[in-house]
């Protein structure tokens, strides 16, 4: 998405391209000195120390990769977009997301060019201007001769939204080939219950029954008794029939929300666990998906963690559900081992949402998750026009 | 004695055609069967009801609104009695209906029906004061709690457990696990030694006892 995007009413004339061709040439030192930290910076990130020195570097570099997609834009009379991602809040997270955009790399191999073939252009602009004799190739030669140079900055300068979009599009294919996979195992898992429980037992309970009517009049002693057993077995059948239930869509997320189904999840902890959730109703798939998030970590936490205490946490802004569930146990968890993490981050991918784990050993473990989503109408007022509809 | 007069609430058809039958076979007077919730509402603010079965979920958005009904209907009339049955128990339900009010109040899973004599006798009990919460919800909550006392149980303090939940006297807890009346308050008195309660000899204060140390 174009971050700034600047116009201009047609291509610029010689003098104007010619201040930008002296700006170019004054800015060379300064091209030299940042692509020379940069790098330097970038290796010294291994030892720390690097961070600081991007935390500066960074801005100044999409400063003057700002600047010349001004220059390049007025040059060529046509806009020359920036295409970075939005930076998220707080100085170490949008340094992340600088380090590790496109566009930033791009900026970079940009200071190359402009240091090189970029500068002896401006610099023979200028040259020709201050040599007065040359005063008609200047006259001519001078805008076709930056244009060259903006054309060469925006093709580097601008990833096209087609890159962007590629990318966009790559990231929904494989988050929608894991909910695939994921729904398919999950149908499976349901079709092996129902067939080996439910379905079973109705059929079992069936045969006594018919037996029971054989016997009801010659028999009548063993006729009671299987009935008897019948409707025992129709008992088993609907506790089976719970269970799967509950693992489809839990009766209490749907009489109550996620507010009340996570106490409900909390309450079947061992050890205490404190709720902090005030969250609107959502749409229920968002609800469906973050409440067997929750069921996971909880169920982490009753398994591995050894913990004494647990907070769990749902807040929602208006745009997106941010959770989290901390532990004071014994840390040491593995997003990358066991199935179960990799789960809730599948789960959480088809809506654009993300996790993050920190459990470093010896604890404590705080699993953090986010997920944009708009409310339901119904239950709070609108605060996105492109609200989801109810 | 008269017989009691009944609300009966329960959005399926068979199952509440089912209910009238059994109900009324047992002596019971059917003041009204009602399929969602205003008429619910309406027929709770009868003054000649008695006590009153609902279904957790039904119409008009199939969630909690039974509940929710039976909940008011304890404020507005505190003590009346409601046996609350559900296709799930959820601990978190079970709280809510035990903090409305004292004794008479039951969660059960619609299941035990199919046990007209026990669902009769837990309906009796609800009416006459007392509290009755269905084995899986104590089962869950003995489940879950790894502490000591409850270690110390042994298996057959944990069915007589279990059993006084349910809102059971001594006499139906002996009968319930073939076992003599004197073998019952035995074990009864054990668990409340090993759980360090006081022993009470009122069924429903003992009852009270139990859940609230369960914590159901």
């Amino acid at each position: 998405m174009p971050a700034t995007a600047s116009t201009a009413p047609g291509p610029a004339g010689p003098f104007r391209v010619t201040g930008y061709a002296v700006a170019q040439v004054l800015l060379f030192p300064l091209a030299i000195v940042l692509f020379v930290l940069t790098v330097v910076s970038a290796v010294l990130v291994v030892a720390w120390i690097g961070i600081p020195l991007l935390l500066v570097l960074l801005p100044v570099l999409r400063w003057i990769a700002d600047l010349h997609r001004r220059m390049a834009a007025r040059t060529l009379g046509s806009p020359v977009p920036a295409p970075y991602a939005p930076l998220p809040e707080g100085a170490l997270a949008a340094l992340r997301v600088r380090a590790t955009d496109t566009a930033t790399w791009r900026d970079l191999l940009w200071l190359l060019w402009a240091m090189t073939g970029g500068f002896v252009l401006a610099v023979v602009v200028v040259v020709v201007f201050l040599a007065v004799v040359t005063f008609p190739v200047w006259f001519f030669g001078s805008p076709p001769v930056m244009r060259i140079r903006a054309a060469v900055d925006r093709a580097i300068l601008t990833v096209g939204r087609t890159d962007r979009l590629e990318e966009r599009v790559h990231a929904l294919a494989e988050s929608r080939a894991d909910v695939v996979d994921h729904s398919a195992a999950e149908l499976r898992r349901i079709e092996r219950d129902l067939h080996d429980g439910p379905q079973a037992r109705l059929a079992a309970a069936a045969l006594s029954l018919g037996l029971a009517e054989d016997l009801f009049e010659t028999d009548p002693v063993t006729a009671r008794r299987l009935i008897g057993e019948a409707r025992a077995t129709t008992s088993t059948a609907l506790v089976e029939l719970r269970d799967v239930v509950r693992g489809i869509h839990p009766p209490v997320l749907a009489d109550r929300g996620l507010n009340g189904a996570v106490r409900a999840l909390a309450i079947d902890m061992a050890m205490p666990v404190e709720v902090e959730s005030a969250v609107p109703r959502l749409p229920a798939p968002v609800e469906s998906a973050v409440y067997f998030v929750v069921a996971e970590c909880l169920a982490n936490v009753g398994k591995h963690a050894a913990a004494d205490s647990v907070h769990l946490s749902l807040h929602h802004d208006g745009r997106v559900l941010a959770g989290s569930v901390a532990d004071d146990g014994r840390g040491g968890a593995d997003p990358r081992r066991g199935s179960g993490l990799q789960g809730i981050a599948t789960r959480l991918a088809a809506f654009d949402g993300t996790m993050a784990v920190s459990s470093p050993p010896g604890g404590p473990t705080v699993v953090r998750w986010e997920v944009p989503c708009p409310p339901l109408a119904s239950s709070s007022p609108r605060t996105m026009p492109s609200s989801a509809p109810a | 004695m008269p017989a009691a007069r009944l609300v009966l609430a329960e959005d399926h058809a068979l199952l509440r055609a089912g209910l009238i039958q059994l109900l009324e076979a047992k002596g019971f007077e059917i003041l009204a069967a009602v399929d969602n919730l205003p008429e619910l509402q309406r027929a709770l603010a009868d003054p000649r009801a008695d006590a009153a079965v609902v279904d957790v979920r039904m119409p008009p958005t199939f969630t909690d609104e039974g509940l929710r009904a039976a909940i008011e209907a304890r404020a507005a009339r505190p003590g009346f009695p409601v046996l609350v049955l559900s296709q799930y128990v959820e601990q978190l339900y079970a709280r809510e209906l035990l903090a409305s009010g004292e004794g008479a109040v039951g969660y059960l899973l619609k299941d035990r029906v199919g046990d007209v004599t026990e669902f009769v006798d837990a309906l009796h009990r609800v009416a006459a004061g007392g509290t009755v919460l269905d084995p899986s919800v104590v089962a869950a909550v003995l489940d879950r709690r790894r502490d000591a006392p409850v270690e110390r149980l042994t298996a057959r303090e944990r069915e007589v457990l279990a059993l006084m939940a349910e809102g059971r006297a001594n006499a139906g807890i002996a009968q319930s696990l073939v076992v003599t009346e004197k073998a019952v308050a035995k074990h009864i008195n054990s668990i409340f030694a090993k759980l360090d309660l006081p022993t009470d000899a009122d069924d429903h204060r003992r009852v009270r006892a139990v859940l609230e140390w369960l914590r159901v």
